[in-house]
């Protein structure tokens, strides 16, 4: 799948993983010293190698990293541990490698005695520090990517966050992972750098071998190995013009995102870890309209304590400020369950204790969040955002709480903002329905699409056999669309929009006429949004709504809309139709060997609907 | 007689002694001068070495003697004293 946009060309270059291997020895006395100093060395190696990606990371303000880091470091620093190494090689006569192996093991049998299941996991810190020096023991070091002369596309199993930051834009082009999936730290650290990348390619390694010519399509998520000239020109030609049009749209950046009639849309960005927030802004995103918080949990396998959710919701409000950050909380769910919550096995778990149920059942995990929240809403501009609630009763209690937390943190004297606002999820259908009443009780509304498609259909979305049913032009959801904006623009609260159906192009003008007030969408996606927009007329956007209103079938809407929009704006038909670039289920993983049968992939590609899938042309000519 | 304070103290954060709060503890009494010893189960540690705190492998409920010798040996223990009742920032 793809992880960072744009297209790389150029020779593959194989990351070997070797195991490191070494000799247990013993030493003569005359040997002690020189040992001793191996140790040493390598010690400082170690600590040189740290320090050096430490700067990196602070450099790219890599917050979460930097904490595990520091302890690393700390250990390698810590007198204690060369003294023991040394003293083992002096009293054991073991050999540098034997002996360095000895202490850690020493260190890890006290962590085996302990009945805490996460101290006996902290192992693997040892494991992790004791590998380096052994590394450098063997005068290797940590794999270097620093021997890279070439311009390469990097070929690995997988790559470490620490690896990826120090990756040199100049050398490494492009990498490809068997390993890894989207939201890695080291997919979100090629985005940052603006490294294009493919992970989770599962084969890579196997089927890429040394200096093959390769060219990694981030967009769509591909990899061809030794392509033909054909396949070779079209990607040159689609990478000048990716290039041009980013180019453009960037542009545009600063300006604001309204319609031709001066209506103005907020488009904000969603996020999930912390280091995403750096490029939002690049993108031109008034801000973060949805920061999935529970993919700190996820990430860590574990509930962090209030003073790690502090300590990362107020690097993100900094970074992102003065513009504002909906902080989402937890919306812990059937795919996606931190192993330590209790959540039970559940014969549904998409309609069961998940979200802001699970929440209102563990008040104290609830409440540590939501004091850190406050805590750091002194640092700049953030809202709260409640998920999956399905009526009043859920919110009142979930604010009850949210007082509680409050008050908590204004005994202890801590700063914070009394003014935050509180908004909700809008996509049970249960609170849609009751949009009116709800709206009084909040300062804004986000509808998620996804989960009010899947509850409204009675689909489970990631099940192929009822796949087709998901229709978001279901006149079922334009209606419940239509009356959720319609009740908070009457309780004069902002309605705005989270989910997949925000950036998708088409679907845009959809949700122009409805008049939504905010959008929000990966962050790479804003510019093309903000280019369709600043190009269209929100009062045809209003009677294309209309339309579609008044017709019976979600897959007839499809048809009107395409057949709206080629005649409308069909300057941007081409561009919208095709979800340039490629955020339309670009579900393609793998590698595509093209040595063989020539331009597979662009056959593919013509034998799809071609109101759907063409490949852009009109956008991309620059127009 | 010399002068030192002692003073037992229970671990309360639910994760216990793990990394972070190792460095947490090593980096607080490395501002000190006094002469700062962990003890638990019969091991003694230096209060200064992360590793040696971490080899404490102090869980939640366990009790550790925080010993501290010197001319800011008050100020030592009352610093060690916050981050554990703080739960080092956690639970």
């Amino acid at each position: 799948m793809g992880a960072s946009h744009g297209i790389a060309e150029g020779k593959a270059y194989l990351l070997a993983r070797k195991k490191t291997k070494f000799s247990k020895r013993y030493v003569a006395q005359e040997h002690v010293d020189k040992e001793i100093r191996r140790v040493q060395e390598a010690l400082e190696k170690s600590k040189a190698d740290l320090r050096k990606i430490k700067e990196t990371l602070t450099h790219e303000d890599v917050h979460e990293h930097l904490f595990i880091l520091d302890s690393h470091l700390m250990i390698l620093e810590d007198p204690m541990l060369v003294d023991s190494v040394s003293e083992i090689i002096t009293l054991e006569r073991k050999n540098a490698e034997w002996a360095l192996l000895t202490a850690f093991d020493n260190l890890k049998r006290v962590f085996n005695g302990s009945e805490n299941e996460y101290l006996r996991e902290r192992k693997s810190d040892f494991d992790y520090l004791c590998n380096w020096i052994l590394k450098h023991l063997a005068g290797r070091g940590e794999e270097s990517l620093q021997h890279i002369n070439d311009k390469v596309v990097l070929v690995s199993h997988y790559l470490s966050p620490a690896e990826t930051a120090q990756m040199d834009r100049e050398k490494v082009i492009g990498f490809v992972t068997d390993l890894g999936g989207k939201t890695s730290h080291t997919a979100i650290l090629a985005r940052a750098m603006k490294i294009p990348a493919v992970v989770g390619a599962e084969k890579a390694t196997q089927e890429i071998n040394a200096g093959d010519r390769i060219i990694l399509d981030g967009i769509e998520g591909l990899v061809v190995v030794n392509p033909t000239r054909e396949t070779l020109d079209h990607y040159r030609n689609r990478k000048v013009q990716y290039g041009n049009l980013e180019r453009d749209l960037l542009k545009a950046r600063d300006l604001p995102a309204e319609t031709l009639e001066g209506k103005r849309i907020q488009l904000t960005a969603n996020i999930e870890m912390v280091e995403e927030a750096n490029s939002v802004l690049e993108y031109g995103a008034e801000g973060i309209g949805l920061y999935r918080t529970e993919f700190l949990c996820l990430s860590q396998g574990r509930i962090p304590c209030e003073e790690e959710h502090f300590q990362v919701y107020r690097s993100v409000v900094e970074r992102v400020a003065p513009y504002p950050v909906n902080i989402r909380t937890f919306d812990f769910g059937s795919d996606k369950s931190p192993d330590i919550a209790s959540l039970r096995q559940e014969r549904n778990p998409a309609l069961g204790l998940r979200s802001i149920r699970y929440c209102l059942r563990e008040p104290e995990i609830f409440k540590d969040q939501l004091r850190a929240i406050l805590r750091a809403s002194h640092y700049g501009k953030l809202r709260i955002l409640f998920p999956m609630v399905s009526g009043l009763s859920e919110l009142e209690k979930a604010k009850a709480i949210y007082e509680e937390a409050k008050e908590e943190v204004r005994e202890k004297g801590q700063p914070y903002d009394p003014n935050v606002e509180i908004g909700i999820m809008v996509e049970v259908p249960s609170a849609a329905l009751i949009a009116d009443v709800l709206a009084k009780e909040v300062d804004f509304f986000s509808v998620g699409t996804n989960d009010l498609i899947q509850y409204c259909m009675a689909i489970d979305r990631v099940n192929k056999e009822v796949a087709y049913l998901y229709e978001p032009l279901h006149p079922s959801i334009l209606r419940i669309l239509k009356f959720v904006v319609e009740a908070g623009h009457a309780a004069g609260i902002r309605v705005g929009m989270c989910g997949e159906m925000a950036s998708d192009l088409r679907y845009l003008f959809v949700l122009l006429g409805f008049g939504f007030d905010q959008l929000s969408m990966v962050s790479s996606m804003i510019p093309w949004v903000k280019r369709i927009i600043r190009s269209s007329r929100h009062e045809e956007a209003k009677s294309l709504v209309e339309m579609l209103l008044a017709t019976k079938h979600g897959k007839e809407n499809e048809m009107t809309l395409s057949t709206w929009i080629q005649e409308k704006y069909p300057d941007l038909s081409d561009a919208v139709l095709c979800g340039y670039p490629g955020s339309l289920g670009s579900s393609r993983k793998g590698i595509s060997d093209y040595s063989g049968e020539p331009s597979d992939d662009l056959h593919e590609r013509k034998a799809v609907p071609a109101c759907f899938r063409v490949r852009s042309k009109g956008l991309c000519k620059g127009d | 007689m010399r002068k030192m304070i002692v003073k037992d103290f229970t671990i309360t954060n639910r994760l216990g002694i793990h990394a972070r709060p190792a460095a947490l503890l090593a980096k607080a009494a490395s501002r000190f001068s006094s002469d700062i010893r962990v003890m638990k189960d019969g091991l003694e540690i230096n209060g200064k070495s992360i590793m040696g705190i971490m080899m404490l492998a102090a869980a939640q409920g366990n009790t550790i003697t925080i010993r501290a010798a010197g001319s800011d040996e008050k100020a030592a223990i009352l610093a060690l004293e916050e981050l554990l009742e703080n739960k080092f920032g956690e639970d």
